[in-house]
């Protein structure tokens, strides 16, 4: 087995064992063994005699929150990966046109107009779309500049403006009711995502992953200009629009449930990056698998390590500022 | 001796009409020699305001939309909006309270440093006396005397004083009664995960009440806290001001091994003219004493009639008792007693 190999068979590996241990922590206390035989009893059919609080953990709870952890994780770094290969850019994360932003927007005006919880999340994932396609149809009329540059800047731009408006909102917003559930939603969490949330956005997100990975081969080419990729007879525009797509798909469904995650985008790439190289065919599957592991596990702390759940993103950054610094120090070699 | 200087500062009308007041933040203010018009920096400080002399409001933080304004008399319903001053995020500018032609300026809250020195600041660009009262259950009474001897309003101040306090008695005394104290979750937010810990001021009521606040040990303000957490908390009573989050509790399967959920002990807090258990942080929240009291002690807070109760708390403070019909939407309103 060469190194590559086994690097992902480690990753796959330490992504099961991670997966196996978050089922079984928590604030509730669940056993193995009761994990166990609900497995069983799931798996044949057959009844159990364990607690009605024990299966509700279990399979309404933790069970979803820990494979929308995986989902999520997995969508982010996916979509940072595919974003700072196709913008030849280290700091670029999923947000970069601004569909975190779009989708934050979405939300807080659901909060706003104090709708329930199934309008915010569609509410914030229409608006992760809506602000990209924005950006994408305004950022290829700016002609007579590298499109990738028109694109990147027309994504900054309304991404500023999209986030006054969020300013505005929260400024308007009642400061006792509304802020705060505001404030909460854009510090993101997985805490009370529904066996719904999983079932709503995690086919989304496969849609999204499944072109990128079907065309992870062929999404090196974006990297380069576009005369010379049509040279090597690709279509860089189409391509561009598939992987935008997709990107932001499993993005805005992820963010609909989560709330504004950061770091997971911007660092794992790099991490995986680290181990095989910037070749996006091999570091893609390896940038899901680790995005997926990280996820998981900060969401594992924020909900075991305290009576109140702690904020992911700040667990994120946490981790993320010093590994960040710690790579670049470490890696001179060319992404 | 001691005892003569407690009184010239907390009753410093008695010694001396021009003196100067201590406010809650223990800054001085000179009350003003006549006060017409009082600007409210928040909307607690404009419901104590309101209460003593609703005449003298300049304005409200925010415009009474229509269902607030049905319990209020035309001419203060339309009161205009001025913004707040302090707290989390102004929204009034201090030219706006120039230009309303304001005597003094009041807030009610918190008394911390923050606002304290924010008070001070806006007094010496003004000019116009800036007091700070704390907007506690248990102090309401006194920050409305102090705030009528501000306003010059002390016999309107001191009737609205003692029956507060004859109120917040009459409640404790049935608490005393209780024998058997229920696990209460108080749930915020369309999920019902946010809560607020001991000492919170979001759950001050269940405090007061001597309540079993299953969120106790978290000893924040507000804050999230996990599915799993509340299932292993396991509340017999669940209060919420979200009606989003009481419609979609009973069909949620997470919630449903909750025993509040499973004894349909799930209450939604009325929310008009201004809510009734959390927000605004003022006085509004007695009627939420009575409500949550005869929720959580059904025996001890029987005989409370909760219409009467409502009823003279709007005569007093809001200077307009409810419609019958009024009353029967607001008692009425699905999740106000139940499932």
């Amino acid at each position: 087995m060469n190194s590559r190999a086994l690097t992902y068979v480690l990753a796959a590996g330490a992504l099961l064992g991670l997966t196996a241990l978050a089922f079984a922590v928590g604030r509730y206390p669940v056993s193995l063994g009761e994990i166990f035989s609900l497995l069983i009893a799931k798996v044949t059919g057959s009844s159990h005699s364990l607690p009605a609080n024990v299966e509700t953990v279990v399979m309404q709870v933790r069970g979803p929150r820990v494979l929308a952890a995986l989902v999520v994780g997995a969508a982010l770094a996916a979509a940072g990966t595919a974003y700072q290969g196709m913008f030849r850019n280290p700091l670029v994360s999923p947000d970069i046109l601004g569909v975190s932003t779009g989708a934050a927007l979405g939300a807080v005006l659901g909060i706003f107009f104090s709708q329930g919880i199934i309008f915010i999340q569609l509410f914030a994932f229409a608006g992760g779309l809506a602000a990209v396609g924005l950006v994408y149809w305004i950022g290829s009329r700016l002609r007579g500049h590298d499109p990738l540059l028109a694109l990147v800047l027309t994504g900054v731009v309304i991404g500023t403006l999209l986030g006054s408006a969020i300013a505005l909102l929260k400024y308007l917003a009642d400061p006792y009711n509304q802020l705060p559930a505001i404030t909460y939603w854009l510090l993101g969490s997985l805490a009370s995502i529904s066996p719904r949330d999983l079932g709503l956005a995690a086919p989304l997100a496969l849609l999204g992953l499944a072109p990128m990975l079907l065309l992870r081969w062929r999404m090196n080419l974006l990297a380069l200009p576009d005369d010379e990729a049509r040279a090597l007879g690709v279509d860089t525009r189409k391509l561009r629009t598939v992987v935008v797509t997709a990107a932001t798909l499993m993005t805005a469904a992820a963010v609909a449930v989560s709330g504004i995650i950061g770091w997971v985008g911007l660092l794992i790439p790099h991490a995986a990056r680290l181990l095989v190289g910037p070749d996006i065919g091999r570091l893609l599957p390896l940038a899901m698998l680790l995005g997926a592991a990280f996820l998981l596990a900060v969401d594992t702390l924020c909900r075991t390590i305290a009576t109140i759940e702690v904020p992911p993103g700040v667990l994120t950054a946490l981790i993320g500022t010093p590994f960040f610094l710690w790579l670049f120090a470490l890696a001179r070699r060319s992404w | 001796m001691r005892s003569l200087v407690f009184i010239a500062l907390v009753f410093p009308s008695v010694c001396q009409s021009q003196a100067t007041i201590v406010d809650a933040s223990g800054r001085e203010v000179r009350p003003p020699a006549k006060v017409e018009r009082v600007y409210a920096a928040g909307p607690p400080a404009g419901l104590l305001v309101f209460a003593i002399a609703p005449d003298k409001l300049t304005g409200w933080t925010r415009a009474m939309r229509p269902n607030e304004a049905q319990f209020f008399a035309e001419k203060y319903a339309q009161l205009p909006e001025l913004g707040r001053l302090t707290g989390r995020g102004n929204t009034a500018n201090v030219e706006v309270v120039l230009k309303a032609k304001t005597d003094l300026i009041v807030d009610v809250g918190s008394t911390g440093a923050t606002l304290a020195s924010l008070a001070s600041q806006v007094q010496e660009q003004t000019k116009i006396p800036y007091a700070l009262f704390d907007g506690r259950i248990e102090t309401t009474p006194a920050a409305l005397r102090s705030l009528g001897r501000l306003m010059g309003n002390e016999g309107e101040a001191e009737k609205l004083a003692a029956w507060y306090e004859n109120e917040l008695k009459s409640a404790r005394q049935r608490v005393t009664r209780v024998s058997s104290h229920p696990l209460v979750y108080y749930g915020r937010g369309v999920n019902g995960l946010q809560t607020g810990g001991s000492g919170s001021i979001n759950v001050e009521i269940l405090d007061f009440l001597g309540a079993r606040n299953a969120a106790a040990e978290a000893r924040t303000g507000l804050a999230a806290v996990s599915l799993e957490q509340v299932i292993l908390w396991n509340p017999e009573v669940i209060l919420t001001t979200d009606p989003n989050y009481w419609k979609t509790i009973w069909d949620d399967a997470r919630w449903r091994g909750v025993k509040a959920v499973a004894a349909k002990r799930v209450y939604l807090s009325p929310n008009l003219p201004f809510g009734w258990f959390d927000f605004p942080p003022g006085a509004n929240r007695l009627l939420g004493v009575w409500w949550a009291g005869k929720l959580l002690y059904p025996q001890a807070f029987g005989d409370v009639d909760l219409r009467a109760k409502v009823t003279e708390f709007h005569r007093l403070f809001y200077h307009r008792e409810p419609t019958a019909a009024q009353l029967d939407a607001m008692l009425g309103e699905p999740g106000v007693s139940g499932k």
